[in-house]
């Protein structure tokens, strides 16, 4: 269980313009554990993405490292999922043809594999939307679909990129405490990341926070939160919470 | 209580939907009598000799006109021959511009080099080429069908281009999240959602390819719509020119009512 799946050592990454190089993330190392929901929190605009890219291997990092521990011992390199701050159903396919766009893109549209999302489609009450196009269905509904597109691949660390930030407030904590079961009941590694400091609290093991751009590790805080039912609403009652949130609203002020 | 609710709100959907009727009727009527009273006085004018029938015509020398061709079968044939080449040179433009595009969508290098030249090709008023067509590549069907091609291509090649970089950079980071390349970024992103784009410029693109075949036909055919219109205002049989033209209002209309028709069935199919 508490085995590093993934490790930054020292990473930085810089974008680079005619105006100039702006530095994204400095020196940045962090792990994540076989099956921890990690959140990642900062300022806007401070690299938070950045990262996800970087570990999604989209970018390359300018120095450093990323190591990694197979959890099936291979050498390969985790499989990655990646939901992203919009759920991007493409309009012109059905919700089952949208979710098995990874497993098209992958060659991978084995009777087993289509089975599978068959049977995730089912468990996420989507069952009944399968052949109907995004458009009819609502946002939080649109939002789970997009992570079945992502479960249906099996990855072994889910990046969440903001992903309930498209979405109206109340859709939003339903969302995002659906999610969150959903993660934790398939035992996935997760790593998220939010502005929204109550949802990182009530949604992961442990936070990071990162500092105004460019980005450098400020603080690694684990969360323990006692007699909450893992519902959002819960989580915000827990006697906790108000520490937690306290003590990452003065964080992040400092860095201001 | 909640029945007679409903027959409230369904009779209000069906005033509305009357009205919506009614207004719709009243414009195609408009339409049609603003079109049969020009007929009608351009026929009186014609009659009472307001304007001189020999250049102006009147709708029914245009109607004799029109007869007479229809039973020595001419007419069938420029007709035939027009549409035939615009068709063509329709289909090879949407066909060379879509392949035009992929492949600068997927060289952004290649495009930047050659972006000076297709806005030059494009802005070049293209009846300046056709004497060129011409000695290249005689008096025919071939040169008629570029001639078409040129008016239109370099519009549809921008136009596509274009489209397929208005398409979403996060749909694009999806498919490259999901392990993707390029190719599926192009196959699964930037061709399906660019279909109503593809379907504006054929629209566009369809009226081009005529206005290329006609000047096409003013300089080098025996046959075709455009080659009537030269060949009546140089004999001074101007009820021929304007029979031909009138032909080609019917052309241009019947070609962009088959493309809506297409981009019809499109969006009924999503």
């Amino acid at each position: 269980m508490n085995k590093p799946i993934l490790k930054l050592q020292n990473i930085s990454y810089s974008y680079h313009s005619l105006s100039g190089e702006v530095p994204a993330l400095s020196n940045i190392s962090l792990y994540v554990n076989q099956g921890e929901f990690l959140a990642v929190v900062g300022p806007s605009g401070c690299g938070k993405s950045t990262l996800l890219s970087l570990i999604a291997r989209l970018l390359e990092p300018e120095s450093g490292t990323i190591s990694f521990q197979n959890p099936d011992g291979s050498l390969n390199y985790p499989g990655i999922g990646y939901m992203l701050q919009h759920d991007h159903l493409l309009e012109w396919r059905t919700i089952f043809r949208n979710i098995t766009l990874g497993l098209e893109i992958q060659h991978k549209m084995t009777p087993e594999n289509l089975a599978y999302a068959e049977h995730l489609l089912a468990e996420y009450g989507l069952k009944k939307f399968r052949n109907k196009h995004p458009g009819e269905l609502s946002g939080g509904m649109r939002q789970r679909a997009a992570l079945i597109r992502t479960l249906v691949l099996n990855p072994d660390i889910l990046l969440l990129d903001e992903p309930f930030s498209a979405l109206d407030y109340q859709t939003r904590l339903s969302v995002s405490d659906d999610i969150g079961n959903i993660i934790r009941t398939t035992g996935k590694t997760a790593i998220l990341i939010t502005h929204d400091l109550s949802e990182a609290i009530s949604l992961a093991d442990r936070i990071i926070v990162l500092s105004d751009r460019p980005a450098v590790v400020i603080r690694d805080l684990p969360i323990r939160l006692t007699n909450y039912d893992h519902t959002p609403l819960g989580a915000r009652s827990a006697p906790e919470f108000r520490y937690y949130f306290n003590l990452l609203w003065k964080e992040l002020s400092h860095e201001k | 209580m909640k029945n007679k609710k409903k027959t409230d709100v369904l009779s209000a959907q069906e005033l509305y939907l009357k009205t919506h009727r009614r207004h719709h009727h009243s414009i195609t009527c408009m339409r049609i009598i603003l079109l049969l009273s020009f007929l009608t006085v351009w026929e009186l004018c014609a009659d009472f000799h307001i304007i001189d029938s020999f250049f102006f015509s009147s709708p029914s020398m245009v109607l004799s006109c029109f007869v007479s061709m229809l039973a020595d079968h001419s007419l069938f044939l420029h007709i035939g021959v027009t549409l035939f080449e615009t068709i063509i040179s329709f289909l090879l433009v949407i066909l060379i511009g879509i392949l035009s595009a992929t492949l600068l969508w997927c060289s952004k290098g290649l495009s930047e080099i050659l972006e000076p030249y297709l806005v030059v090709l494009n802005s070049l008023p293209k009846s300046a080429l056709a004497p060129l067509f011409i000695v290249w590549l005689g008096t025919g069907t071939d040169t008629i069908i570029v001639a078409g091609i040129s008016v239109a291509l370099f519009g549809c090649i921008i136009s596509l281009y274009t489209g397929f970089h208005q398409v979403d950079k996060d749909k694009l980071k999806l498919i490259y999240t999901l392990g993707g390349t390029k190719k599926d970024a192009f196959c699964k992103v930037v061709f399906p959602s660019s279909i109503p784009t593809i379907l504006s410029t054929m629209k566009v693109n369809i009226g081009l390819a005529l206005v290329g075949v006609i000047i096409g036909e003013f300089l080098a055919a025996r046959r075709g719509l455009g080659y009537l219109i030269i060949y009546g205002s140089q004999v001074f049989q101007l009820n021929l020119v304007i029979t031909s033209i009138i032909i080609l209002c019917l052309i241009a209309m019947g070609l962009y009512q088959l493309i809506q028709w297409a981009e019809h069935l499109y969006r009924k199919k999503r």
